[in-house]
């Protein structure tokens, strides 16, 4: 259990069966209307792991990451995290079971500095009622330096001293993403949903996130689940991958095996349906 | 060139978090209270105190009320008026139910009951956003004023229909009603102003400032951190409503010694809003800019015509200062649509830099 | 209570039918005029997504300057005339002035700023044309007057007022015509493309100034029909201003951007207004006209947030 595995390692992809499943998805449904977005997948997050989610435009991927953490309700299948089965979940219950996420287009608060926005992370471990926020000098600025201090390391490990107090409307894209990660960092996540992390970025920029990606996996443990376009990252990052294509599942294995498979090769070439 | 960070260096992060980290800005708030309770006392006429300086600190009072609703949570509100009127008629009714409490005490009582009926009025913004929810605070515009008509024990079915402030002492000085003298007035209202700026700012730079800034800047991604969208814009409701309820007691108790329901109409609403977007969304500071030019502009264009020898009616120039008025908003949104607050900014830093562009 | 609540107005209705029907006749009335203000709002909404606040006063500023004019000399038709091309004008400037410098700005400045051109106008037509309130030259522009009275034989009359009925015909041409227009026509189609988004409809080469222009215009000319036929029923004045406020309800009910909408919001706001007044207002102290349209609007929102022809808004993140 919970061995540490090389995973930016290309030989060590063997799949570990007998690790605990975190996060189940059976037989899950999605329609908006009579649109089907997602048809009766099923899959698994283990914890520890690198989990790809990879397929075509349209596929399904993001509403995938929308179901699990609450913020689409699908009308058919379950949804077990850590063994308990989940119905109709608010996304900020998803939040409060450790379940964090970045965007696929940068969502992070405009308005508010590098700093607020990865502060903005450590909301729900923050606990001072509105009396003591009142105050401020006392329990309320203890807690707020006591978090700063997280914070600041969070800061150290993406290496963004410089733009602590820039306004994120003003960074540059590349920049962005990765304040988004801090701010999800931030909030200790069990398992942490990346959206397109390296999308728009460069050679150099997406060297910086995969490294900083397999960091927060194997330094703190975190189980991750991407989406990302770039086959070359996925394969080299992940452990196990999943294919989307229209809504379905068609595929789902260590990638060397993925990569192999005859459905993707068709998904992503394009044949004759 | 004055004003320069450089070889402050702040050693702990609870220096860094100070409201004013900048030697300078710790200077000039310095400046500025003290010419507010010394300079002025001293030096004003009763005229620069009940129109100008009280007038402004009440509505500064409401602008930021307001400014933690719109500019801080972003939900646009078109009731404040009502909200204020809420503060104003409560208070009145405390004064009479309780006539030897101090009459301070009931006025920041009063706002627990704007508060609660800002919060029943914000229920709606759960599901309705934008210029949607601005109808449902229009809803509660009409409705409270009407509320203010039709019910004559909340004005002790005074013939007029007015509530009119009777006189109460406060440590053995007259500070309400009309034999209070200004500069009483003037006091309270500038402590309580200071006074609850100063929480409100320590409410902003906490978690729960945070959590209505992520609300305003990104409601999914907010949620989806572990925001409760609920609970946080009916803490912003109530929050601001209870300013801006503070605000309209203190407008009736200390400025007008009398107020009608069309007191607290949806122009005032409307003068509020203006203050808040003029001085800057989401800043403090701007809240006081913008009361300062949207009560102090007009009173000012007044004296304008007399001054270079005008002959002109007191109607042409109400008509002009509205005009004037008009233009001067669509001027500087189209100049610096942040508001006076960042042109402020945008000087400070102008400042640091100097004598280099950037 | 309960009874005075659940059946006492249902009996009303019923054993005055000719009453009800007046009331309904006047909520019919009400109603399309609501819907022409709503419908200078979703006019200029659909084409530049601002919500154009200063509508209302458009109205009242139309109605000011062709009685006005009319005042002081100028036969009534040419006064029409001159009131078509001073909305043109006054269109061209706001575009010039206020719209074009601030393309691209979040929604609540744009809102901001037709507030700051109320206050413009308010002051600026009071500045030429005075305070007071004015009588609208029906007569003069061959507007119907008088009244028909309808028999119903032992329930007694029902009394139209012929300017009402003008009002309505007047308003389905308008609804159609402009219909017709956005649907059509090439102008049409393109004030959609900018009604969606600026940017992409510029860089097809779509001329936003000539489109803003011309949809203020068109608000103009609803203005100014909404200012002759509201200033025949009462007097021209800046009272009118406060009725501008239940074009809200109405757009909520109709949604923002359904010329459809706007009418049979109009209507339903109209209808319910009158009813309720007259059948229930009593109950709680009368006067309830005030704000029954903002909360026929706010309940019905909590059932459908988008609006009676909105889309249903799907989240996206």
């Amino acid at each position: 259990m919970n061995a540490i595995v090389t995973n930016n390692d290309m030989t060590a992809t063997a799949p570990v069966t007998e690790r605990e499943v975190l996060l189940k998805v059976d037989n899950v449904s999605l329609s908006f209307g009579g649109v089907k977005a997602i048809t009766d997948i099923s899959l698994d997050i283990q914890k520890g792991e690198i989990r790809a989610i990879i397929g075509p435009n349209g596929a399904g991927k993001t509403s995938m990451l929308n179901v699990i953490n609450g913020f689409y309700h699908p009308q058919e299948g379950t949804i077990t995290w850590r063994g308990e089965v989940r119905r109709k979940m608010k996304p900020y219950e998803a939040a409060t079971q450790g379940i964090a996420r970045t965007f696929q287009n940068v969502a992070l608060f405009k308005g508010m500095t590098t700093l607020d926005n990865i502060m903005s992370g450590r909301s729900l471990k923050m606990n001072k009622n509105f009396f003591w926020q009142m105050l401020w000098r006392g329990p309320a600025e203890q807690e707020e330096i006591e978090h700063r201090r997280k914070v600041e390391d969070i800061i150290d490990f993406l290496e963004i001293q410089a733009i602590r107090k820039t306004p994120v409307g003003r960074l540059p894209y590349g920049l962005q993403k990765r304040v988004e990660l801090g701010r999800a960092l931030a909030m200790e996540p069990e398992l942490l949903l990346l959206d397109e992390p390296m999308a728009g970025m460069n050679l150099e920029e997406k060297e910086d996130m995969s490294r900083f990606i397999l960091d927060v996996n194997q330094e703190f443990g975190t189980t991750i689940a991407l989406i990302e376009h770039d086959m070359g990252v996925v394969m080299d990052l992940s452990d196990r991958v999943v294919v989307l294509d229209y809504g379905k599942k068609i595929a789902d294995g260590p990638p060397e095996e993925v990569q192999a498979s005859q459905a993707v090769i068709d998904a992503y070439l394009g044949v004759s349906h | 060139m004055f004003y320069r960070e450089a070889g402050q260096f702040k050693t702990s992060y609870k220096a860094d978090q100070a409201l004013f980290p900048i030697l300078q800005d710790k200077v000039g708030m310095a400046v500025i209270l003290a010419v507010a309770f010394v300079l002025i006392p001293l030096t004003a006429n009763d005229f620069f105190l009940t129109s100008i300086m009280i007038p402004f600190l009440v509505f500064s009072l409401a602008a930021i009320g307001l400014n933690v609703l719109t500019g801080y949570c972003g939900q646009l509100s078109l009731g404040t008026g009502a909200f204020m009127g809420v503060g104003a008629y409560a208070a009145y009714k405390l004064t009479t139910i309780f006539p030897d409490v101090n009459v301070v005490f009931l006025v920041l009582a009063s706002g627990i009951f704007s508060a609660l009926v800002g919060a029943i009025f914000g229920l709606p913004s759960l599901r309705i956003k934008g210029l949607y929810l601005a109808v449902t605070t229009l809803a509660a515009q009409f409705f409270l004023e009407w509320c203010f008509i039709r019910i004559p024990w909340l004005y002790n079915y005074n013939a007029s229909g007015a509530i009119e402030v009777p006189t109460r002492e406060m440590f053995g000085v007259i500070v309400s009603g009309a034999e209070a003298t200004p500069i009483a007035r003037y006091f309270v209202v500038l402590s309580v102003v200071v006074f609850i700026a100063f929480l409100v700012a320590n409410v902003l730079r906490g978690r729960i400032g945070r959590s209505w800034m992520m609300i305003r800047d990104m409601d999914i991604a907010a949620e989806l951190m572990g925001i409760r969208p609920l609970q946080t814009k009916l803490m912003a409701f109530a929050v601001s409503s209870y300013i801006c309820g503070v605000a309209g007691a203190m407008m009736v108790f200390f400025w007008l010694n009398a107020a009608e329901p069309s007191s607290y109409s949806i122009n005032l609403s409307f003068q509020i809003l203006f203050m808040v977007i003029l001085g800057g969304l989401g800043s403090l500071g701007g809240a006081f800019m913008g009361a300062a030019f949207i009560w102090i502009l007009p009173v000012f264009l007044k004296f304008i015509p007399g001054t270079i020898g005008l002959e002109v009616g007191a109607e042409t120039v109400q008509h002009l200062t509205f005009m004037i008025v008009g233009a001067l908003i669509i001027f500087f949104l189209i100049v610096e649509p942040h508001g006076f607050a960042r042109l402020w900014q945008i000087a400070k830093q102008k400042l640091r830099v100097w004598p280099f562009p950037y | 209570m309960l009874y005075d609540i659940f059946i006492d107005p249902f009996v009303q209705m019923y054993q005055m039918p000719d009453f009800f029907l007046q009331v309904l006749w006047e909520g019919f009335v009400a109603g399309i005029l609501y819907a022409l203000i709503a419908l200078g709002f979703v006019l200029i909404f659909k084409a530049s997504g601002v919500f154009n606040f200063a509508q209302g006063i458009m109205v009242v500023f139309a109605g000011l300057t062709l009685v006005g004019l009319y005042e002081n000399g100028v036969p009534a038709f040419v006064a029409l005339a001159l009131t078509i091309v001073v909305m043109g004008i006054l269109a061209y400037g706001i575009e010039r002035v206020v719209m074009r410098p601030l393309v691209n700005q979040p929604d609540i400045i744009l809102l901001m700023a037709t507030i700051g051109l109320t206050y413009f106008l308010i002051g600026f037509g009071e500045f030429i044309f005075g305070g007071e309130p004015k009588r609208m030259i029906a007569e003069e522009l061959w507007l119907p007057t008088g009244s028909t009275a309808i028999e119903m034989g032992e329930r007694g009359l029902i009394i139209l007022q012929h300017i009402d009925i003008a009002a309505a015909v007047i308003a389905i041409i308008m609804v159609t015509a402009l219909g017709i227009f956005f649907n059509k026509t090439r102008i049409g189609r393109a004030l959609r493309a900018v009604a969606d988004d600026h940017q992409a409809a510029l860089s097809v080469g779509i001329s936003l100034n000539q489109i803003w222009a011309i949809v203020w215009f068109a608000a103009g000319l609803v203005a100014l029909a909404t200012g002759i036929m509201w200033g025949a029923r009462s007097d021209v004045s800046f009272a009118l201003e406060i009725v501008a406020f239940k074009a809200l309800p109405v757009l909520i009910l109709g949604g923002f951007t359904s010329i459809p909408g706007a009418i049979i919001g109009g209507l339903i706001i109209g209808f319910g207004e009158k009813i309720g007044e007259l059948y229930w207002g009593g109950l709680v102290g009368g006067g309830i006209e005030s704000w029954l349209a903002y909360i026929i609007a706010l309940i019905f929102l909590l059932f459908r947030p988008q609006g009676l022809f909105g889309e249903k808004i799907i989240e996206r993140v």
